[in-house]
């Protein structure tokens, strides 16, 4: 049996087999493909996911956001660890 | 005229073919004969289609998919035309190879479904010996592949007992994921259903079990469980409301707004071979027949939940209040929901012989 993933700030996320960022082109936005799912993303999970790629950290990701959106760090940190915590225990993230 | 939305997901019921009988089964009672299904390239085509119109996922389903010897090569479709591919199956006669070349077409997900964990009782329920076994080993290859699974079982009264060892199952077999879903009365379900109903203590024992595990388990693996809707005072949302994310086609090419629509007697359906699925989808007579909130009687039009749930399903309304377009039953507000719960009481202590789902 395996644990629970749980997200820390040297983690590295990415997302699992059977998981996939789209561009849905008919309606136009982002979205999160994952088994008998679709999320929807608005444009802070999207760019959060586009920088999971398994080789760059939370603390590194959250850094990177502060800095494109002007935002303070330890607030986009405690998001960024939010939201991956949760596709991390759906089953759509690993670290 | 304003299009409606554009459907998010599409059910393929490739064939009604299948190895095992399940009593539960919500195939029709007059099953398509193999000859009477769709050709690959129609198949084919049916992506094409879809994929245009803005579809994201397209779940394999039957009958059992992989009887049809071409499932390769639809999903192979689906997946270049940049579709979400999903394998709905019972795991029988997957062999190793079978999935290996699945994975390779472009397969993203499968799901799973066992009938119990005591395999004498499985077997009893989908009229076939040793499925388990086969199951297990099925599960295996899958997850040998590096394919995600989830486990699905559907819930009556012979297994409900044993929600936590289906859970271990599920652990046991790798699966990110386990659905524990009640039977819902259509097909063949409906004149097996004074033996499949569970009592109400067996429902909400079962749920507390579920409400233990979910917290153990918090991130190992996700359970979605749906109350039956046997049980509940309000309904769902059947298909996330009727012609606004979801089609089926069946395997002679029919489009249907829901798997049991065709329950409906009065409904007209639109087939893939005559008539291209943007114009079913848009406009076709069984599509818009119930589609948003114009259609509904009260209590539901001055209702607050009348864009939550839509109205509930169509096909309990009509199988239990005589009125496809009435409030689904299942609803606390429905006139008919006393005759929902009545059946609900008449559960059959006495094991009764079960029917099983072939061709007749
Ligand atoms: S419910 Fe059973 S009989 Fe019906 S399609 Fe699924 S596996 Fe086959
Ligand atoms: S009355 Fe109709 S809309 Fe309101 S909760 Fe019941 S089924 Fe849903």
């Amino acid at each position: 049996m395996s644990e629970r993933i749980l997200i820390a700030r040297e983690s590295r996320p990415s997302l699992r087999r059977g998981v996939r960022l789209q561009f849905d082109s008919a309606r136009q936005r982002w979205l999160l493909q994952a088994p008998e799912r679709i999320v929807l993303l608005d444009e802070i999970a999207h760019a959060i996911l586009t920088r999971c790629d398994g080789n760059v950290s939370v603390a590194a990701i959250s850094e990177d956001l502060a800095r494109q959106y002007a935002a303070p760090k330890e607030e986009i940190e405690r998001d960024v660890s939010e939201l991956l915590q949760e596709l991390a225990d759906k089953g759509y993230v690993s670290a | 005229m304003t299009h409606p939305a554009p459907p998010l997901a599409a059910l393929f019921e490739l064939t009604h073919r299948c190895p095992l009988q399940c009593a539960y089964c919500s195939n029709p009672l007059a099953l398509t004969p193999p000859a009477q299904e769709l050709t690959t390239a129609q198949w084919q085509d049916a992506i094409r289609q879809l994929q245009a119109l803005g579809v994201l996922q397209v779940h394999f389903s039957g009958g059992e998919p992989a009887a049809r010897n071409d499932l390769e090569t639809l999903v192979e479709t689906a997946h270049r035309s940049d579709l979400y591919t999903n394998l709905i199956t019972s795991g029988v006669t997957l062999k190793e190879a079978r999935i290996d070349r699945l994975a390779g077409a472009g397969l993203d997900h499968i799901q799973l479904s066992i009938q119990d964990t005591d395999e004498a009782q499985a077997d009893a329920m989908a009229g076939v010996k040793g499925a388990l076994a086969r199951k297990a080993a099925a599960a295996r290859a899958i997850r040998a592949a590096g394919l995600p699974l989830t486990v699905n079982c559907v819930i009556q009264r012979r297994n409900v007992a044993r929600v936590a060892a289906m859970i271990d199952w599920a652990l046991e077999a790798g699966a990110r994921r386990i659905e524990i879903a009640h039977v819902q009365y259509y097909g063949w379900a409906i004149p097996n259903r004074a033996a499949l109903l569970p009592p109400r203590e067996a429902v909400d024992r079962a749920l507390a079990v579920i409400e233990d595990a979910r917290e153990r388990l918090k991130g190992i693996i996700a359970i979605d469980h749906v109350i039956p809707d046997y049980y509940a005072a309000r309904p769902k949302a059947c298909m996330g409301g009727w012609g606004r994310q979801f089609l089926v086609i069946d395997p002679a090419g029919d489009v249907l707004p829901c798997h049991a629509a065709k329950t409906i007697p009065d409904l007209r359906f639109d087939n893939v071979r005559q008539r291209d699925l943007a114009s079913i989808w848009n406009e076709g007579e069984a599509f818009q027949r119930f589609r948003g909130t114009a259609w509904m009687p009260q209590p539901c039009r001055s209702c607050e939940r009348k864009e939550v749930d839509w109205g509930g399903c169509r096909c309990q309304a009509l199988k239990i209040a005589g009125n496809a377009a009435a409030t689904d039953p299942a609803c606390a507000l429905s006139p008919a929901h006393a005759r929902l719960q009545a059946l609900a009481g008449v559960t059959d202590l006495a094991p009764s012989p079960l029917l099983y789902r072939r061709y007749i």
